[in-house]
Parts: structure tokens; C-alpha cells; sequence
């Protein structure tokens, strides 16, 4: 036996990678997860179709924010899509995931496990936060992908008309379809941060899960009260609708940067509140 | 398992070599707890003013009965809770301050496993193994394999951990402590939900590890279980460590019971008491054709009254003897002298 003199030599300090690999692994792996993914790619699938028999049979189309231009081209679809689920489908699959990343653990027992191991709790904490943020560029992946395919095979592509009226060729359309799903998945993160610290309060996956998506509906019923607009604009979903200006002629960043802002900011106050608590809480679980 | 009962076990890859003199006194503790206490809110504290010394290289035996407090020790002994005052060390170093450099040495079955159900045997050790910053990448499949091989589990890594059995649980558990070649396994119950051949094996794995030069930290509840592997024990009771030292010198400091076989058990227990034994009791048998016992406290060596004397004075009085003995104590009438109640009590 060695005597305690030579123990423990300090550990090659390696980073996160192995460990964010085998969480994003994990996420990815869950019914829960594919589940959730194959709903969110189901709904531009049924917009798309919806549209498409609504104007065979002669009726204009209208509603929603791009719906219209959907049937003269295929791209707007994305779009309309995007629309449709940021509200509350895609941040809920986003509250399922960051809910139940620290709580599920705990509520299964492999916190313990995972900390003795030892993962850290800062580094797991990061590992996890990550591992939802790459989930919210995957959801809205998953989103964009399902509309490009069922935009094209069901309405014509070609020339894209901005919402300022310019028209752009279907390339640089197809960019900033791209860059207003990165604008999307971006939105999420702040909700993805407050996700986290309420994982990290309760060692019940379902509890986080049901609190977290709980405060998003709350918040987007505040968001709609006209009495509360002193509080609008710190709400998380406040500036959402931003990733619309993308596909302006030039570009108008003011509220896409305030929304990134609000993100960051969001992401820095839950996140470190969510360090705070789990960095001193007893794991009893 | 292939190598559960070889005793001496031959020395593991790399095992270090004996440094010289062991080191003295308190430097050769692998846990120190000076102090320890943890109190949830106002109530009674859970661990309340803990000293534990476990030494380098001993097989530790933790004994208490449920509720007395072995769970917060360890929790507290691994980081996962902080104390509420007192100390930890393990390997010499503070917890949980030093966690990340002591953890890796450190390999653990806490409160029964833990796994991904929707994971197989095998998922659920390589998502630990990437856990430990310290683990190689590029060996981690082998570590894997070892691990799963060492406690019998290879043929079923490739099954959902969630169709394991409890004793495959159990396992998997312990397979994840052994991915490393470690200096401290802190083991709870780990023969819980295991069939007496899992046990043994176990039991065997245990020693073996031990012969390494491993120091094992072994809580239980099985009596005989500690006597058979742990060279020291502790014993708790209601959140205060009560007693600690080599079994030997634990089961030493009990007296054995005089038995005494016979149909009269009337009358044997009336010239008993004559000759002064003290704690009397019959011990009636469960099957019909069997004999009653008599037993008692054996005399001490300080007493004036001899066995043989005894045995003599049963027979000048008309007794059928037909078994005469003393019984060595067991660790559980240790158990039972110090926590002055029965073992599954809850304290």
C-alpha cells in the first residue's frame, strides 16, 4: 500500500470534451428527446400541406406572419415555421431538456455517481448548460430542415422577396433562412440558463421539467398584459420576434442585438445563480 | 469471477512497492474525521461529532443499524455533503476542498447503484469513466471491459441496465468503482440484492483487493459479513461512533456465552444460578425432537468458579447434559453490548 506521502498527484486537468460528448450523447439517445424532435419536425410538415390544400382549393391565404408567401415560395415556409413554434412548442421541448438536466440526475441517483466520479460540479454544470444550448441549435435545426424539405417538394422556390421588397436570389435567401434559424436557436439560451438553475433547486426531474415550462407560460401571458409594459422588455421572449428583421434589406439589428443581449444577460444571472446553488448544495439524492 | 478467492492475490500491474517503514501514526490514516457532524435544520444532528481513523491498507468495517448515520459519514467522507463542523481527510487531504484530487484515487458505491436505464451495462461505465477528467480517452473502452470483466458482468454489458437484475445493479456498481486502479473503495452495502454465490464472490473481490494493497471502506449490515473480511470495524449508534478498533480486539472485549444442552432445563438453571452465572435464559428449539439450551454469561477468568467445575456440580445434580460449551461472542453480541439494542432496530 503507498503510504499517504505520495497520494494523490495532481490530475492531468484535461477539458470537457470526452464529458460534453457523452452528455450530448445521452440527451440524444432518450425516446423523450427523439420524441420531441419528431413532433417539432412534424409541424411544417402539416403547415405545409395545410397551406398547400387550402390554396388548391382557391381560398387566398392568410393568418399568420408569412404564411401568404408560402405558396409563391417554399422558402417562406421556414419561416412560418420558425414563427409558429418559438412561441411555445420549441422553448418547451428547450424547458423538457434543461429541467431535467441536473434534476434528473439527482432524482436517479447518478449525480452522486457522476460527482464522485469526480465530474466537478462546476464542469458538469457547464457540460450540462452546454449540452442544452447545442439541443436548442438542434430543435431549431430540426425545424428548419423539416420546412426547407417539404417547402420545396410542395410550393415553387426561386427569387426571395424581402420583407422590405428587394428581391434576392434564392441563394442568399437560403443564407439567411440559416442565419434566422441560428437568430432562433440564439433566443433560447436565456430560457435555457433559468432551465438549468431550476434543475439544479429541486431533485425531481418532473418538478423542474413542470416549473420551467410553467414560467414560460406565465411569462408569455405577462408579455401579452399591456398594464405590465414597464416590465416588456426584461421579459425572455420580448425581442423573439426579432430574427424577422434578418430578412430586411439592409439588415436591422437593433432588436436582434437587444435580444442577444437580453439573452446574455439572462444566461449570466441564472447561470451563475445556478452555480451558486449547486456548487453548495448537499447531494443527499 | 475468475480471481474472487485467491487469498494473496498476486500484486496488480503497477501496485506500488512497500515505501520503506510505513509511515507513523496519523499519517497512515486513508480517512480522518476529526469532530465530524452534520445537523439537517434544528433537529438532532444525523452524525454528531464524528473521530474516525481508518488506516492505510486495513479492510474497514462500518457497522450500525439503520438510521444511526453511516450514509451522512460517507456522503460527508466523499464531498457530497458539507459538514455542518468538524473535518474530513481522505488520502491525507481535506474534503471537500480537495475533491477533484483525491475523487480519482477514490472509487465508490454509495447507497446502492445508480444507473441510465436506457443505457447498456457497458453506456453506463463509459459515461462515468468520461466524467473523471483524469481517465484516459484512448483507454477507456479497455477500462471498460476490465471493469465489466472483474465483476462477472461481461456477457451482459451489451443489455439495457434498465432489464438488470438488483444483483447486476449491484455490480455494474461495483464495476464502475474499479475503473481505476484505486487507493480507497468506499463500499455500502455492496452485497445488498446479491444470491449467496455473489456474495462469496464479492466477499472474494473484496480480499483480493485488499491484498493489492487497496483499503476498503466496507458498510454493512451483515455481522458475519464484516467478521469474515474486515480486519477493523466501527460501530455507530444514533449518529455517534461508539466504538472502533481491529475486530479482534472488538469481539475480544465481549465475554462468550456458556450453553448448556439439556432436557432439564429447570433444575440446570437453578444450580447455575446457585454457582453465580449471571444472564440465564433457555433457549427452547423450534423442532419437537430437539434438545433446550441454557445458556448464560461464561465465567471470566476472574471469577472463582471453573467450566469444569460447572459441568460437575449440572451432573451431581441428576442434569442430562448433553452439550456443554462456551461460544466465542460473535461480533454481534458486540454489536449488541454496545448499542444495548437488537441490530435491526431502528436508532
Amino acid at each position: 500500500m503507498s503510504p499517504v506521502e505520495t497520494a494523490p498527484q495532481a490530475p492531468r486537468l484535461r477539458g470537457a470534451p470526452g464529458f460534453l460528448g457523452s452528455e450530448i450523447r445521452l440527451t440524444f439517445r432518450r425516446w423523450r428527446t427523439v420524441a420531441m424532435l419528431a413532433v417539432l419536425a412534424a409541424v411544417p410538415v402539416l403547415v405545409g400541406v395545410a397551406v398547400r390544400i387550402r390554396t388548391s382549393d382557391g381560398d387566398a391565404a392568410g393568418g399568420p406572419a408569412f404564411l401568404s408567401q408560402i405558396t409563391n415560395n417554399g422558402l417562406f415556409l421556414v419561416f412560418a415555421s420558425l414563427a409558429a413554434v418559438l412561441p411555445f412548442f420549441l422553448p418547451m421541448t428547450v424547458g423538457v431538456v434543461a429541467g431535467d438536466s441536473v434534476a434528473g440526475e439527482a432524482g436517479s441517483g447518478t449525480l452522486r455517481y457522476l460527482l464522485v466520479a469526480p465530474a466537478g460540479r462546476t464542469r458538469l454544470l457547464a457540460v450540462k448548460f452546454a449540452a442544452t444550448v447545442v439541443f436548442c441549435f438542434a430543435a431549431t435545426a430540426v425545424v428548419l430542415l423539416a420546412a426547407l424539405v417539404t417547402g420545396v417538394l410542395l410550393f415553387p422556390v426561386g427569387d426571395v422577396t424581402l420583407l422590405s421588397g428587394t428581391s434576392v436570389p434564392f441563394a442568399e435567401g437560403l443564407s439567411r433562412a440559416l442565419a434566422v434559424a441560428a437568430a432562433v436557436a440564439l433566443s433560447l439560451v436565456g430560457f435555457a440558463a433559468l432551465g438549468l438553475f431550476v434543475s439544479t433547486l429541486t431533485g425531481s426531474g418532473i418538478a423542474a421539467m413542470a416549473t420551467t415550462v410553467g414560467l414560460l407560460m406565465t411569462v408569455q401571458i405577462l408579455g401579452t398584459v399591456p398594464q405590465l409594459s414597464a416590465v416588456h422588455p426584461y421579459l425572455f421572449p420580448h425581442h423573439w420576434l426579432s430574427f424577422a428583421d434578418l430578412l430586411r434589406d439592409p439588415v436591422y439589428w437593433d432588436g436582434l442585438l437587444r435580444n442577444f443581449g437580453l439573452q446574455g444577460l439572462y444566461a449570466v444571472v441564472f447561470g451563475s445563480a445556478a452555480w451558486a446553488r449547486f456548487t453548495t448544495r448537499d447531494v443527499t439524492a | 469471477m475468475a480471481e474472487s478467492d485467491r487469498a494473496p492475490g498476486p500484486p496488480r500491474n503497477a501496485s506500488p512497492p512497500e515505501r520503506g517503514a510505513p509511515a507513523s501514526g496519523s499519517a497512515e490514516a486513508v480517512v480522518a474525521a476529526r469532530g465530524l457532524t452534520k445537523r439537517y435544520g434544528r433537529g438532532a444532528p444525523a452524525v454528531d461529532g464524528l473521530d474516525l481513523t481508518v488506516p492505510a491498507g486495513s479492510v474497514f468495517g462500518f457497522l450500525g443499524p439503520n438510521g444511526s448515520g453511516k450514509t451522512t459519514t460517507i456522503r460527508m467522507l466523499l464531498g457530497l455533503i458539507e459538514p455542518t463542523s468538524g473535518t474530513a481527510h481522505l488520502l491525507g487531504r481535506p474534503m471537500p476542498g480537495s475533491s477533484r484530487e483525491v475523487l480519482p484515487h477514490v472509487g465508490a458505491l454509495i447507497e446502492g447503484p445508480a444507473l441510465y436505464g436506457y443505457l447498456t451495462g457497458r453506456e453506463n461505465l463509459l459515461r462515468l469513466d468520461a466524467a473523471d477528467p483524469t481517465a484516459a480517452p484512448r483507454t477507456r473502452r479497455e477500462r471498460v471491459g476490465t471493469a465489466l470483466e472483474r465483476v462477472g458482468l461481461a456477457a451482459a454489458a451489451g443489455k439495457k441496465a434498465k432489464a438488470y437484475s438488483l444483483g447486476m445493479k449491484q455490480r455494474l456498481g461495483l464495476a464502475a468503482a474499479l475503473l481505476q486502479p484505486r487507493r480507497l473503495l468506499v463500499l455500502d452495502e455492496p452485497t445488498n440484492g446479491l444470491d449467496p454465490q455473489g456474495m462469496r464472490e464479492i466477499r472474494g473481490l473484496v480480499r483480493s483487493l485488499a491484498a493489492d494493497g487497496t483499503t476498503v471502506f466496507l458498510s454493512s449490515h451483515l455481522l458475519d459479513e464484516i467478521e469474515q473480511v474486515c480486519s477493523h470495524a466501527a460501530v455507530m449508534s444514533g449518529g455517534r461512533l461508539i466504538s472502533q478498533g481491529t475486530v479482534a480486539a472488538l469481539s475480544a472485549g465481549a465475554r462468550g456465552r456458556l450453553a448448556v444442552a439439556t432436557p432439564d432445563t429447570v433444575e440446570a438453571v437453578r444450580v447455575l444460578k446457585e454457582q453465580g452465572v449471571r444472564g440465564l435464559g433457555v433457549e427452547v428449539p423450534e423442532e419437537p425432537a430437539g434438545t433446550p439450551r441454557v445458556t448464560g454469561e461464561a465465567p471470566g477468568a476472574e471469577e472463582t468458579v471453573e467450566l469444569a467445575e460447572l459441568n460437575a456440580e449440572l451432573v451431581r445434580a441428576g442434569v442430562r447434559v448433553r452439550g456443554f460449551g462456551v461460544e466465542r461472542a460473535s461480533l454481534e453480541d458486540v454489536f449488541v453490548s454496545l448499542t444495548g439494542e437488537g441490530f435491526d432496530v431502528t436508532g
